[in-house]
């Protein structure tokens, strides 16, 4: 048993202050929220940090419950995914790890280095671009959500696509949220 | 014409349409999963309203917060909102809230409806 105590030394280490792993739904990700919106009001994060965490972690958690790839391995599936929040004293990182099918990782990587070569006034114009002239897909846009996250953090959005297996890789996603800027 | 009345919860925003004492007004949170089927009973009444509108409309928004899945349907209902005569935007945003007057900001340069600026 004592991998308990290794992922509490990791947690430590990494100062997470907040793990799930699991099926991700709006229900999960409402539950997620609320405990970490406890957290921050608990510590008397200032409400600009505050609600810049809040916002980055919901594009996070419902870019998952919308785009994250069923995983099939034989007959088991499932959408098992980890999101993670650390907390360090300049900063919040919200990270998320999702499956990806291999032949999409192309597309999101395109998207992902598109935002992070643009500048704030280039972000904005994207974000007005795809709201003006775009519609909801049925899953509901997940460009969008990146450019809200980098824009709100204002900070570039780092990731990597470790490998699974022959099909999947494992969509590590990690944005920064400067603390205390009041 | 009957009144719009949804009740807010910790992802949906609260919404209050009534013509007849001259209500509008959306505020509160949202991050609903489905912000299209959220959003739609509101796109059907802003152009039921749109036939028989009254003189003059001052449409509040009053969001804490909402996600980019529902920022398109805020501009859905400001573009429904558009075409109607008389028509003005309130934008309500906490006074320390920087993201939500820029949001406001960016939505009154995407229509063609005058926006007022207010914070609470």
């Amino acid at each position: 048993m004592n991998f308990i105590y290794e992922l509490h030394r990791t947690m430590m280490s990494e100062k997470l202050i907040l793990v799930y792993q699991g099926d991700f739904t709006q229900e999960t990700t409402k539950s997620i929220l609320a405990m970490a919106e406890r957290n921050l009001d608990s510590s008397g994060e200032g409400s600009s940090t505050k609600r810049k965490v809040f916002n980055v972690m919901v594009e996070a958690l419902q870019n998952i419950v919308k785009h994250s790839d069923e995983l099939v391995d034989g007959e088991t599936r499932s959408h098992a995914a980890i999101f993670l929040i650390g907390k360090q004293a300049n900063r919040y990182s919200i990270m998320s790890g999702n499956p990806i099918r291999k032949e999409n990782i192309a597309n999101l990587q395109k998207k992902l280095e598109h935002i992070n070569n643009l500048d704030k006034d280039g972000l904005k114009d994207l974000y007005k671009e795809i709201i003006k002239n775009t519609t909801i897909s049925e899953k509901g846009g997940a460009s969008l959500g990146f450019v809200d996250m980098a824009r709100k953090s204002g900070e570039k959005l780092e990731f990597s696509f470790p490998e699974m297996n022959a099909e999947y890789c494992f969509f590590c996603l990690k944005v920064n949220v400067p603390r205390g800027e009041e | 014409m009957e009144i719009l009345n949804l009740e807010g919860a910790e992802d949906t925003p609260k919404i209050i349409l009534d013509k007849k004492n001259g209500i509008f007004e959306i505020s509160g949170r949202s991050l609903p999963e489905d912000s299209a089927e959220f959003y739609r009973p509101v796109l059907e009444w802003i152009g039921n309203y749109g036939g028989d509108p009254n003189p003059s409309t001052e449409f509040v928004f009053k969001l804490e917060y909402f996600n980019t899945a529902s920022s398109k349907l805020i501009l859905d209902v400001l573009s429904a909102l558009e075409d109607i005569k008389g028509m003005k935007i309130m934008w309500y945003y906490h006074e320390d809230d920087e993201d939500m007057e820029e949001a406001g900001q960016e939505f009154s340069e995407l229509v063609e409806i005058p926006f007022e600026f207010k914070t609470y």
